[in-house]
């Protein structure tokens, strides 16, 4: 692989995670985000069903890219969609009964998830597979990450504990709100926040430097 | 003034080239979602088997092993074979000496949240209910969700009174959640202060399982005595 073809596929890979991410930045999925998000475990697990199903769809759609004609593509590839997310079902069943009872609908809900129908329609469909897989595998990671910075902060403030092990000792008072829905909007205002402020001391940054050059 | 240039007609696309397509993408699709079903079948079924046996032996604390029963209007028999209409499930839990150890079964009423489903421990030496676990319930973490770690709640379980009436035909007593503070009674269950619907949603799941259970169950409990080998 060449530089340029290679240094385009790490952009590919990190276009999810970072610039693009799908919490922080697009805010798609939110969903199943601030559902599930109560725990630490139940969003790595919600994150990476949610990124089996992304990969193999985006890259079976962009495997048959070019033989499913524009009128059925939606239809194609809602079909695809929902098959893996069958699969991812039935593949938690055999896991671990907690963890599907605690994902509960979610999971099935995963169909519905505009992430990967936006993937799978804006990105896989126009690019070969290798390039689609990496740019979802991307997408993936930067939702897991966005998961988990929610569910492991509403796990400590409400529970007191991360992954289950406690954290503060007997005495400590949980903030019950946390793992309540409400609790789910206040910490992803928090993210939010914190990531917009971030994004605005870069511009203001850039536009220090810039204004050097320009006017 | 112009004349609006009439647009190119697009190129209709064959039927056939959609069927086909549809088709070919629906048949891979269930060639994958057959052969995951199939492949991960034995392993789910074998966690909901352990899942089942974990509560149950939790409600019957001396169980060692469990088979399932169903309580048919005509009497008591094992699981399997046709569904009877009206049958209630029950287990039956057996120690390490295959005696009789207790009896689990399941019961659901409307929570505060959602269906609160329990299975509970019935012991036929005291007739009197043992213990209870949750098998789902969507209550408010924090205040439904103590049902399970009151310890003042769950005190009400160590010996709660289900005793049948005369006839065998009903529970002598109803089985109810009370007001917090205010049981006077072995077949009343002090509620949770503040999660008195939760509470109650517990008490009505016991009764109603065991209105319907135990007419049936108690007059042939003499066959259950010994584990059938």
């Amino acid at each position: 692989m060449s530089e340029i073809a290679q240094a385009r596929t790490f952009d590919e890979f990190m276009e999810g995670i970072w610039r693009q991410n799908p919490v922080f930045v697009m805010v798609l999925g939110m969903c199943p985000v601030l559902a599930v998000s109560v725990s630490a475990v139940n969003a790595l697990s919600m994150g990476l069903a949610t990124m089996f199903v992304l990969v193999c769809s985006c890259g079976l759609v962009s495997l048959i890219r070019k033989i499913v004609p524009k009128e059925v593509r939606i239809a194609t590839y809602i079909v695809i969609i929902a098959t893996f997310v069958t699969v991812v079902d039935y593949v938690i069943q055999a896991v671990s009964l907690e963890i599907y009872e605690a994902l509960g609908a979610f999971i099935q809900l995963i169909v519905v998830n505009c992430i990967i129908l936006g993937r799978a329609e804006a990105h896989a469909s126009k690019h070969p597979p290798l390039t689609a897989m990496v740019n979802a595998m991307g997408m993936s990671i930067g939702f897991v990450i966005g998961l988990f910075a929610l569910g492991a902060v509403r796990e400590v403030l409400g529970a007191g504990t991360l992954f289950g092990f406690s954290l503060f000792g007997p005495n400590f008072q949980p903030w019950v709100v946390m793992v309540l829905p409400p609790g789910g909007f206040i910490v992803l205002g928090g993210w939010l926040l914190l990531f917009s402020a971030l994004k605005r001391r870069k511009e203001v940054r850039l536009a220090a430097q810039g204004g050097g050059h320009g006017a | 003034m112009s004349t609006p240039i009439a647009p190119i007609p697009p190129q209709a696309t064959p039927a056939t080239s959609l069927l086909k397509t549809l088709g070919l993408v629906s048949t891979v699709c269930g060639l994958i979602i057959v052969g995951a079903y199939q492949g991960t079948y034995d392993a789910a079924a074998a966690n909901r088997r352990l899942a089942l046996e974990r509560t149950v032996f939790k409600v019957v604390p001396a169980a060692k092993s469990m088979t399932e029963w169903q309580a048919t209007p005509q009497g008591i028999r094992p699981a399997g074979g046709e569904a009877v209409a009206g049958a209630v499930k029950f287990y039956v839990a057996y120690d390490a000496a295959g005696d009789l150890a207790g009896i689990a079964a399941e019961g659901a009423a409307k929570g505060y949240a959602d269906t609160v489903r329990i299975l509970y421990g019935y012991s036929p030496a005291c007739q009197c209910i043992t213990g209870f676990g949750l098998v789902s319930s969507k209550e408010t973490p924090g205040i439904g969700d103590k049902i399970v770690t009151d310890k003042a709640f769950l005190a009400n379980f160590a010996a709660l009174d289900v005793k049948l009436n005369a006839e065998l035909s009903a529970l002598a007593n109803e089985v109810r959640a009370v007001k917090h503070g205010s049981k006077a009674n072995p077949w009343e269950i002090d509620a949770i202060a503040g999660a008195t619907v939760t509470s109650r949603a517990v008490g009505k799941a016991i009764n109603d399982s065991a209105q319907r259970l135990l007419p049936r169950l108690v007059p042939e409990i003499e066959k259950l005595r010994k584990k059938e080998s």
